[in-house]
């Protein structure tokens, strides 16, 4: 199966995730509380987190955290930011073009 | 007017990227603002950029050849060979970085390029779909894209400041 930052950003609720470490480490259970589906099924979205490199887990003490790979999702940043930026500029004059052929015609 | 998403995705493994997105408008435009000069002229080059058309022939086998021209005047030829069109559907192609006379530069990766329109509830949904040779290749147009795209964001910056 596919293991990139990619796969692992593709997912609402893996956004989520990281979005909740990018401010602090976290434990599975307290990432769990945040949302409505299952134990299980958050565990399974950090799984893929980790297999896509977006998460570290650590242990302190007793309790294993989840840590944000920063270095990781600065890869998707550099790779989709220009990109994306790109066509938006490019679709929203498309916008405007397609508006302006609405009124011509009518 | 909702501000549309423009949906990007990588697929390494396939060499690919895709982009999606929806325009309030009927297909049969949408279809003509993406093959007809006139109007393709108006909106490809991303601002500050701006093409320009030197010929089109939009048939299987032809070609678009034209420029982006930037804001102190420099100038990237481009051009497109169209493989397969289906008139309000589909249309495949293969892009590439040339000179002004059209002869392809080989130091740029080529582009295979598939746009596919379909109704949507809002208007028209266009699907494209740019396949590269190697993965290599699509690290490059990437990279490349980092400068453009950087350049694109200051336009749309002034633009704002200018309101």
């Amino acid at each position: 199966m596919r293991r990139d930052v990619f796969q692992g950003i593709a997912d609402p609720t893996r956004r989520a995730i990281l979005n909740l470490i990018i401010v602090q480490a976290m434990t599975p259970n307290a990432l769990a509380e945040h949302f409505h589906s299952s134990r299980q099924a958050v565990s399974k979205h950090i799984k893929i987190l980790m297999e896509c490199q977006l998460v570290k887990q650590e242990y302190s003490g007793r309790e294993i955290y989840c840590h944000l790979n920063t270095k990781k999702m600065k890869e998707v940043d550099k790779w989709l930011k220009p990109f994306r930026t790109q066509w938006e500029t490019r679709f929203e004059q498309l916008d405007t073009v397609l508006k302006n052929i609405k009124t011509k015609n009518s | 007017m909702v501000t549309k998403e423009t949906l990007i995705s990588k697929d390494a493994a396939n060499k690919k990227l895709k982009v999606v997105r929806e325009f309030d408008a009927p297909v049969e435009k949408v279809w003509k603002a993406w093959t007809e000069t006139e109007l393709l002229d108006q909106w490809w080059a991303p601002r500050p950029w701006k093409a320009n058309t030197q010929s089109m022939d939009f048939r299987e086998g032809g070609t678009w050849q034209y420029y982006m021209e930037g804001p102190d005047g420099s100038r990237h030829y481009c051009r497109a060979d169209y493989e397969t069109i289906v008139p309000n559907k589909s249309f495949v192609g293969l892009d590439a970085f040339c000179d002004e006379n059209g002869k392809i530069n080989d130091d740029f990766p080529r582009m295979h390029w598939k746009c596919v329109f379909s109704k949507s509830d809002s208007g028209t949904k266009v699907d494209v779909e740019i396949t590269f040779a190697t993965e290599a290749d699509m690290e490059k147009i990437i990279e490349m894209g980092f400068k453009e795209g950087f350049t694109a964001a200051h336009g749309n910056l002034d633009e704002l400041l200018a309101k």
